[in-house]
């Protein structure tokens, strides 16, 4: 059988188009889709409520403290004043940082400059986990956005990936930045990422995540997949925030920030 | 054979450079590994044993960790591991070294021993004071 170069080369166009049909490339595996939000109410979806409106700067310190100090984490930003080398699991920002698509130029100044508490969000459609090159970032049924630091190359495509900055990278052996260890929990050592893992450890206990414990009530933790779950029963009662919510990540972290406090 | 004489005083040379490692080693045996089981834990225990036989363990123990970390980080499988009346937590942090907590003596020995670096300590570390 003779070819021409034309004809062949069609021929080799609808072989690309075929196999680019039957691609799951862009899909789904069925362990991510499943355990979404949109979950009739049966199993378990992991969501945190951050009630804003009455968090001081004191609970913050005393939530950054607890979660940094059980898990290990550095204290690197103070004395070299470098960004990059900062780890944070929970950490705040302004409304204007947390909420930048729900920003308008009327906002009062106590609103803008509130500053609210941060953490991985956990969300249902995780870009981070996407982008792993070794599924070291994985979803659990449970809706944990979990890391595996063993599998962890460092390639940091998942702190490329995650709008909500919730990754940092380890440039510097961490123990050098460490006063205490606590010995039920590793360090996590130079070139690999890290992040909240909304306290998988404890929770596996029967204990509540240490930012809750520590919140005095501003944190709820619990399913969302339960309609009579505490979070649901926040959620249905009040109006919440998600963060970047045009982004489609779907967040399972929600924040109430009033607002009827800010009129007048 | 052209410079015969050079060339079989080059091989000798070669040859004993070559076996060096042998003959040095020869009489004088390395120190075997001997990893100690005297913690304060163990000590008090009325049956010493570990999740597996300690042989097993001896030649498995990586495998084990492995499995473990697998069915604990990825699959959330963290039931304990119940072993004549006792229960071991899925853990090297918490479950072996929870016993095993002189590491220099237990862990190192035979990993010195063996020549191997394994990179479990990058991260984890020894309960005992926090030392790393």
């Amino acid at each position: 059988m003779s070819m021409d170069r034309r004809k062949f080369l069609k021929l080799l166009g609808l072989a690309g188009v075929g196999l680019g049909i039957g691609s799951d490339f862009v899909q789904m595996s069925p362990a991510e889709a499943s355990s979404g939000h949109g979950l009739p109410s049966s199993g378990e979806r992991l969501g945190m409520v951050i009630d804003a409106r009455n968090l001081t700067d004191e609970d913050f310190t005393r939530m950054i403290d607890a979660c940094h100090s059980i898990h290990n984490v550095p204290t690197l930003i103070p004395e070299k004043n470098d960004v990059k080398n900062e780890i944070k699991w929970l950490w705040t920002d302004t409304y204007n940082h947390t909420f930048p698509e729900q920003i308008n130029e009327y906002h009062p100044d106590s609103l803008r400059e509130k500053e609210f508490p941060l953490l991985c969000n956990h969300c249902d459609k995780p870009p981070c986990v996407r982008v792993c090159p070794t599924q070291a970032t994985f979803r659990s049924k449970n809706g944990i956005v979990a890391q595996d630091p063993h599998r962890c190359i460092g390639c940091r495509f998942c702190m490329a990936a995650c709008p909500y900055g919730s990754r940092s990278f380890n440039y510097v052996d961490p123990r050098l930045y460490l006063t205490k260890m606590n010995p039920d929990f590793p360090t996590r050592t130079m070139g690999v990422v890290e992040k909240c893992t909304f306290c998988v450890e404890r929770l596996a206990k029967g204990l509540q995540p240490a930012c809750v414990v520590e919140s005095g009530g501003a944190l709820v933790f619990g399913n969302l997949a339960d309609a009579h779950s505490e979070v649901r029963k926040i959620l249905s009662t009040h109006f919440t925030l998600r963060r970047k919510p045009t982004l489609g990540t779907m967040p399972s972290v929600f924040y109430v920030i009033g607002g009827e406090d800010y009129a007048g | 054979m052209y410079n015969g004489g050079k060339i079989i005083l080059g091989l000798i040379i070669f040859l004993a450079l070559a076996a060096f490692p042998f003959y040095s080693n020869l009489g004088g045996s390395a120190k075997k590994a001997m990893p100690s089981l005297d913690t304060p834990v163990i000590q008090q225990l009325a049956v010493k044993e570990c999740v597996k036989p300690g042989e097993y363990m001896k030649r498995e123990h990586m495998k084990v960790l492995d499995q473990w970390r697998d069915e604990v980080v990825r699959e959330g499988k963290r039931e304990k591991i119940q072993v004549g009346g006792r229960e071991f937590e899925k853990s090297l942090q918490n479950g072996c070294m929870a016993c095993h907590s002189n590491k220099e003596q237990f862990c190192t020995e035979c990993h010195s021993y063996a020549g191997v670096k394994p990179y479990c300590w990058d991260c984890h570390f020894s309960r005992e004071g926090g030392q790393i």
